[in-house]
């Protein structure tokens, strides 16, 4: 298995960031970690890249002791920390030559390595260009062209996508699908739909523990039981309920209503009423649990507050 | 391993512009301190030694007091050279593509020492031209002078040790210089 944590602990201070977290990562695999701001999420990415030692706790890189044997397990893991490690007096060329260097790869292989992760990230035509020069974009591409350059087992990112413009942003998470097809992938964000684009399984942190686990595949499975609806001219709620398949139906904001279904057929039975009674059917939208659902109900939950 | 971060570094330090502007600083100081002691050495001293046998020439009397300058300046200046190397990856985060990476922390150490002695060469080759220039119009003694200039070395590559260590110390790169001057 490509990671393999198990108990880590980690304290700053008195403060636990980080409190008796497993986590998992199979082969091929992208998984997502997800909370909000200061719950530990950069800590866990940081332990695992060996950039910073857990309290307690142990971390098998592809079977590999990272404690115990830092540099053989180093070797196979990549990381782009939430701010690349580029130097900015160096061109993308130099820079990557560097990384691929201290990542042991031998000097005849080198230039074919950095002409590969340079082609993967789509620098090939910036390798001259300084680094401090580059738009922020580029930046972040060339710190995955640095984190992949030696072939890891592991690419491990922590908010890739962060100040990246919507089309770059659409690029990188292309660009994170593609990894995935020879690297298992570990990245960190808090921005919900990115999970949901490039991840496989989702696991949630809130205060430094994991609150969530679970494949996306499964999430979606569990979604579509619940609608919202919105009518031209809305009826009763008690006329609503007795649809035949609605159970609930509760108002959301702006004059949208939330109807919950026993089964899809429920929708068919709903549509027929509203045209029979002339509601005015507008909008009719599949919402379920989702994982903004699952997210902020558990951030909630955590807090003891209700939203 | 050692020699790849020293390379890096170098080309780094080449890349910047202090690294040009204490060269330039160096040797525009320099430069007029050997002027002077030359002048001086002429008009003063070479009168009153020329009746004397065996006393002190021109080694003693120019090469011998810019060496001894040299590493006063150098005092000043190696504290802006350290801070860099480890302060300042510190400060801008790069440091983690040395920690996420298989080296050890002697091999990132030596590496940056190395580095900074690889500097240091070019310092002291061109410093090496003004008793060189010395060297087309009279005799030398060159014993003396490389000792000196051995002395030189070893000496500036202390204060860069020393640097280095302070730099490891701290991630902002004002303090690290002023803590190792």
């Amino acid at each position: 298995m490509p990671i393999e944590a198990r108990h880590l602990f980690r304290f700053y201070d008195r403060h636990c960031a980080v409190r008796d977290l497993d986590l998992h990562l199979s082969r091929g695999e992208v998984l997502g970690l997800l909370g909000p701001n200061g719950a530990g999420k950069s800590t866990t990415l940081q332990m695992l890249s060996g950039t910073l030692a857990p309290h307690a706790g142990q971390i098998r890189i592809d079977g590999i002791d990272l404690l115990e044997s830092p540099q053989e397990a180093r070797r196979r893991l990549g990381f782009l920390p939430e701010r690349p490690p580029l130097y900015r007096d160096l061109t993308v060329d130099e820079s990557l030559d560097y990384a691929a260097r201290l990542r042991r790869i031998p000097a005849r292989e080198v230039a074919a390595a950095v002409g590969q992760s340079k082609a993967r990230c789509g620098l090939g035509s910036v390798g001259r260009r300084l680094i401090g020069n580059l738009s922020h974009g580029y930046r972040q591409r060339v710190g995955i062209a640095q984190a992949i350059v030696h072939a890891p087992a592991v690419v491990i990112l922590d908010e890739p996508t962060n100040g990246l413009d919507p089309i770059q942003i659409h690029e990188m998470r292309q660009l994170i699908r593609d990894l995935a097809r020879e690297h298992s992938v570990i990245l960190s964000t808090h921005i919900l739909p990115e999970v949901e684009a490039v991840c496989d399984r989702v696991q949630i942190l809130v205060h430094g523990r994991s609150v969530f686990d679970s494949p996306l595949s499964e999430l979606a499975q569990a979604e579509a039981s619940a609608y919202r609806l919105r009518f031209a001219h809305p009826p009763q709620h008690a006329q609503l309920s007795a649809v035949e398949g609605v159970t609930v139906a509760e108002a959301v904001s702006s004059g949208r209503i939330r109807v919950r279904l026993e089964a899809e057929t429920g929708v068919e039975a709903l549509v027929r009423r509203s045209v029979e009674l002339g509601w005015g059917l507008r909008e009719l939208v599949p919402e379920g649990e989702s994982l903004e659902g699952v997210f902020t109900r558990l951030v909630y939950a955590d807090r003891g507050a209700a939203p | 391993m050692i020699v790849t971060i020293a390379r890096t570094e170098l080309r780094r330090m080449f890349a910047s512009v202090l690294a040009w502007s204490i060269l330039a600083l160096v040797v525009l100081v320099l430069g007029l301190l050997f002027s002077v002691y030359v002048e001086t050495f002429l008009t003063v001293i070479q009168p009153r030694l020329a009746a004397q046998p065996g006393a002190p020439g021109v080694t003693d009397s120019v090469v011998a007091p810019l060496i001894l300058m040299a590493g006063v300046l150098m005092l000043v200046v190696s504290p802006l050279l350290t801070m860099r190397s480890l302060s300042e990856e510190r400060q801008t985060g790069t440091f983690v593509l040395l920690r996420s990476s298989p080296v050890s922390a002697t091999q990132i150490v030596l590496g940056k020492y190395l580095g900074l002695l690889g500097f240091l060469a070019v310092l002291m080759a061109i410093l090496a031209l003004f008793p060189a220039a010395l060297a087309l119009g009279t005799a030398l003694d060159w014993g003396k002078a490389g000792a000196g200039m051995l002395g030189l070395f070893l000496l500036i590559g202390s204060f860069l040790a020393a640097g280095l260590y302070v730099s490891s110390l701290t991630a902002v790169p004002t303090l690290a210089a002023l803590g190792s001057f």
